[in-house]
């Protein structure tokens, strides 16, 4: 395909609607093409300070509560308020209770949850066919999981890091399907897995106490959704990685 | 952040709408080019959306709907009307012939141009081809949830993208010549 054809699939490419097989050749054209890559860059560039430019307006604070006021759930009834202390007592007196049951066996099942979890980044690691969606772009491959997970994230921005986005794919974990993002650094690979936080049963997960094979895994939960890094880099890879990861969602 | 189909249907409203205020502020504002006719239209935007929300679908999109609603709140104001009177896009006829971005890009510009020249040319586009470029590029939602967001088909929604870059381009090679 000539090059002026290449560009004219540009737009829906960098807007991450180019269907799979379209943007496999594209990038594969890109890899061996100078002067559309150039063109590739500038779009991305364009397309940043488009975005940047766009983000002009902030709501002031006065507004904000008013809003929130305006939508907040209708208060409860006297009733209500009267009793939900002693009920709230009483609950917690329970919940302490299993809590301290369930301790252990939540952290043993935490554990288990990272083997398995090394266990796939073993399985991407050794495999001919790592990715499903093959891209350096975030831009494609945050798309291609649309639908395919029930749930949405941010690919952080690497520029300027020395992590290379490789793709992802759909992993599963405790029944449910989440996602798998592979990253270079150096000669190591990186696999982040994004789950949400509540169909993993809330086992204790502290990745520090894990230590199997001598791989790295760093764990933290936000909005919902719990973040595992792991790795056999070193750990201030990991980190850096994971302070790019926290600071795009 | 997109909102999950799960947490919509367990979320109360609140939970779902409160998140999306800022970036919905940033649009509004963008539509109407005034701060308290911003704030009207958010403010309207979420009384008729929490009304709405319990005749509201689950399972769709709930961020493509809360959007449409205050698009339709602006389109049927005053500082709307105006707006949608004052030009004529003449697409429909060509969403299926969509131009091919062969000609000399609007990235070329951008060692010359700066945020706030790209700026000043979003907020004198017209408001069709401003509020798509704000859904893609800002808002990063998909042709599927623009299509929804906009209450127009996908091809009209490339064309009119397609469209509201190259204007945008010009717009800024305009003022550069200035």
């Amino acid at each position: 395909m000539a090059c002026e054809s290449w560009k004219g699939k540009f737009d829906a490419y960098f807007d991450g609607e180019l269907s799979a097989a379209d943007a496999r050749a594209l990038n594969e054209h890109l890899s061996q093409c100078a002067s559309c890559s150039a063109e590739g860059l500038r779009r991305v560039q364009w397309k940043r300070t488009v975005q940047a430019a766009a983000h002009k307006f902030t709501p002031d604070a006065a507004f904000r509560a008013r809003i929130q006021k305006q939508i907040a759930a209708p208060a409860r009834s006297s009733w209500t308020r009267r009793w939900i202390p002693a009920f709230a007592a009483a609950a917690a007196v329970v919940i302490v209770c299993i809590v301290i049951v369930n301790f252990q066996q939540g952290r043993s099942s935490g554990q288990q949850l990272l083997g398995e979890l090394t266990d796939q980044y073993v399985a991407t690691l050794a495999s001919g066919n790592p990715v499903d969606v093959i891209s350096t772009d975030r831009h494609t491959v945050k798309p291609w999981f649309e639908g395919k997970i029930p749930f949405s994230f941010n690919v952080p921005e690497l520029q300027g890091s020395p992590f290379v986005l490789v793709g992802g794919k759909v992993s599963y974990l405790r029944q449910s399907s989440g996602a798998e993002l592979i990253f270079r650094v150096r000669q190591h690979q990186i696999s982040v897995f994004i789950f949400q936080e509540e169909k993993l049963g809330h086992v204790a997960v502290k990745a520090n106490e894990y230590s199997a094979l001598s791989f790295q895994v760093e764990t933290w939960q936000k909005n919902g959704l719990r973040f595992f890094v792991v790795s056999d880099a070193g750990s201030h890879d990991l980190d850096q990685l994971s302070e790019l990861l926290k600071a795009a969602n | 952040m997109f909102v999950s189909e799960e947490r919509f249907i367990s979320g109360s409203f609140e939970e779902l709408a409160m998140p999306l205020f800022d970036r919905l502020y940033n649009f509004a504002h963008w539509l109407t080019q005034n701060r308290e006719e911003a704030e009207d239209l958010v403010q309207e935007t979420y009384a008729k959306a929490l009304k709405g929300f319990r005749s509201y679908r689950q399972g769709t999109n709930f961020r493509a709907w809360i959007y449409q609603i205050l698009r339709n709140t602006f389109l049927t104001s005053r500082a709307g009307l105006k707006s949608a009177s004052s030009i004529s896009l003449d697409e429909d006829s060509e969403s299926q012939n969509l131009p091919v971005s062969s000609d000399t890009p609007e990235t070329l510009l951008l060692q010359r141009s700066d945020q706030q020249l790209v700026q000043q040319a979003l907020g004198e586009l017209a408001v069709p081809y401003r509020e798509v470029l704000l859904l893609c590029e800002f808002e990063e939602m998909s042709y599927q949830e623009m299509s929804a967001t906009l209450a127009v088909p996908i091809g009209t929604v490339m064309s009119r993208l397609s469209r509201a870059r190259r204007a945008l381009r010009d717009a800024v090679q305009e003022m550069q010549k200035r």
